[in-house]
């Protein structure tokens, strides 16, 4: 960075940024010598470095005399603000790699259980939380953020709304990642399956998410384009519906402000089906629909065609928000909730084969005059892939949420597998195809480093998955069958621990298919960070984006 | 309260199938209006627009 020949004084916006975020150090710093835990003490300590750590940075600019409101184009051209989606692509791949390791060790603590050294901090219970959210929330979520942000300037011909705001939702949703992974070591969860956070920090990510809100909307709102490109209908859906499920099952009464531990106002049943009508939804907006806009977006890009049929995307998209949101119900099959509302949950789950397999048929036949690409254009192979696996997994959903199939699917490892066909095989492929896209676009580089270690992650990846699920199927059926396994005179024919053992091979096997997994998310880091730092530049014809770099 | 959730009950099973069946017809009828061919398919080449 060069020596800035003048300082200029702060703008009123960051002024205000700023003492909003002192305000939060300061009052941290109290809750933290208050604190009636350890654990909280230290996050109250995290959210005020975050808070200080926020004014040096707004003050900084200032020093730097960074432009204050950018031009919203240059020489009639977009000025896009990518810096925000560059941070947020990178995170993405650091949270993806530790998630996908920490994954690794429960699984191979799974096969063999003395892995956890009976060390507290690193036994399942704890490590489980930390992997589903580091993949779910850190990797996925920032890729959302990146892609969301990105398609929607690009697809708008506009920059992104706010200069110190785009800033606050990627930084703010990081800060939430950590206090989250840090607090699950600590002990610190609500007990909730992927809304395990505590009071505090589902209270910063609300504010995080209002904001991203925002600046998505604002940013839409001054678009060049008169028609709203369907990946940005997929990626309002996601971000709106994500923040009502968020205050539904996190609607809870904090014990004492200085206390982490708090108490749900929904009781019984009615708390069981918010928690799923939450879980359910997290798989179908966060999972599905933001990762659909991605499709929606990159697959056309990369394979250079328009896309299969546009009508055929209006239909999928509210079909598949209008079916969704009622397909909860189908993870409290034979439970205390109402007969009724299980059959209905059944029923919405069927009938979303329909849009499902509807996009999925769109995203591949976007192909067609294309498919040749699949054989030279390892990316683009990729992004294929996880269409398949789409495909492949909501077809499998749906059969496993017909009552007589989920009495022997539910609880056992089998939902595993099919968690994993589409977190590995549609989420994963998905987002690492848009991440080698994005790469290249950003640093304006003229491609990867290597296509050739994108085919090595390609087909590493595609075998550990494969071995992957087929292993949890095995192990799932056979579980459910054992449980279910009577004698002539009436008794279970296996005890439980039988049913366990019967599973240690193919944990094995599940394991050295995450580990296949983890060692293909390795070499693909590489690559990026090989892309970035000495990948070829692009001609200068297609670097005429003008580069007006945010505070980095 | 017995019939305060039979009423519900009945809403949801009864209504909601006319809520819905509604909102998709017009939506397949927007999708397909033939006016909106030409907005549609420029729509789907916006993804290989280049600034």
């Amino acid at each position: 960075m060069s020596i800035p020949a003048t300082t200029r004084s702060m703008s009123a916006n960051e002024v205000a940024w700023s003492i909003a975020a002192a305000a939060l150090a300061v009052f941290s710093v109290y809750v933290a010598s208050q604190a009636t835990d350890s654990g909280y003490a230290f996050h109250a300590y995290v959210f005020a470095i975050a808070g200080i750590a926020a004014v040096i940075a707004i003050g900084k600019r200032a020093v730097a005399n960074v432009v204050v409101d950018p031009p919203q184009e240059i020489d009639s051209k977009p000025n896009y603000n990518m810096g925000p989606v560059k941070f947020s692509t990178i995170a993405a791949m650091f949270w993806g790699v530790a998630g996908f390791l920490v994954g690794l060790i429960i699984a191979l603590q799974l096969a063999w259980p003395a892995l956890n050294f009976d060390l507290p901090w690193i036994q399942f219970g704890r490590l489980r939380p930390l992997h589903t959210s580091a993949v779910i929330f850190a990797f996925g979520g920032n890729v959302l953020l990146a892609t969301s942000f990105y398609v929607v300037q690009r697809t708008s011909q506009a920059r992104l709304a706010g200069d110190l705001s785009p800033w606050f939702v990627v930084l703010g949703y990081n800060l939430f990642i950590v206090i989250a992974g840090t607090g699950y070591l600590l002990g610190i969860t609500q007990g909730k399956e992927y809304a395990e956070p505590e009071w505090y920090a589902d209270l910063w990510l609300t504010i995080v998410w209002v904001a991203y809100l925002l600046v998505f909307l604002a940013t839409i709102w001054k678009r060049k384009e008169p028609h709203i490109y369907v990946a940005n209908w997929f990626y309002l859906a996601f971000i709106l519906t994500i923040a009502v499920l968020h205050l539904g099952n996190n609607s809870t009464i904090p014990v004492s402000i200085f206390s982490p531990k708090s108490y749900i106002v929904w009781s019984g049943v009615q708390d069981a089906m918010f928690q799923w009508w939450y879980g359910h939804n997290a798989v179908g907006f966060f999972l599905t629909a933001g990762f659909l806009a991605i499709m929606y977006y990159f697959v056309p890009k990369r394979a250079n065609r328009p896309v299969y049929s546009y009508r055929l995307s209006i239909v999928h998209f509210w079909a598949l928000i209008f079916l969704y949101i009622w397909a909860g119900p189908h993870h409290l099959h034979y439970t205390a909730l109402p007969d009724w509302a299980q059959t209905l949950g059944m029923t919405f789950s069927i009938m979303l084969w329909m849009p499902s397999w509807g996009g999925m048929i769109n995203g591949l036949m976007t192909l067609s005059g294309a498919w040749d690409k699949l054989r030279t254009d390892p990316v683009l192979r990729m992004l294929v892939v996880s269409v398949a696996f789409y495909g492949m997994s909501t077809f499998e959903g749906p059969m496993m949420s017909i009552k007589a199939v989920n009495s022997l699917s539910h609880y056992t490892d089998w939902t595993v597998g099919h968690v994993h066909s589409g977190a590995l095989g549609w989420v994963g492929f998905v987002s690492f195809g848009a991440i080698y896209c994005l790469v290249p676009w950003l640093w304006n580089k003229k491609g990867l480093w290597s296509d050739k270690l994108v085919n090595w992650h390609f087909w590493i990846a595609t075998l550990g998955i494969v071995l992957y699920i087929s292993a949890m199927w095995v192990a799932g059926i056979m579980q459910g069958l054992m449980w279910r396994a009577y004698t002539a005179l009436g008794f279970l024919e296996y005890s439980f621990i039988e049913t366990v053992e019967a599973m240690h091979p193919f944990y094995a096997i599940r394991a050295l298919g995450g580990g296949m997994f983890v060692v293909g998310s390795l070499i693909m880091a590489y690559n990026i960070y090989m892309t970035i730092r000495s990948g070829e530049a692009a001609e200068p014809a297609a670097t005429a984006q003008p580069a007006m770099a945010p505070a980095e | 309260m017995g019939s305060t959730y039979a009423l519900l009950a009945s809403i949801a099973q009864q209504l909601g199938v006319v809520f819905f069946m509604t909102i998709f017809a017009a939506v397949v009828a927007y999708a397909l209006w033939p006016k909106n061919r030409e907005k549609f398919d420029a729509a789907a080449h916006m993804p290989l627009k280049e600034d």
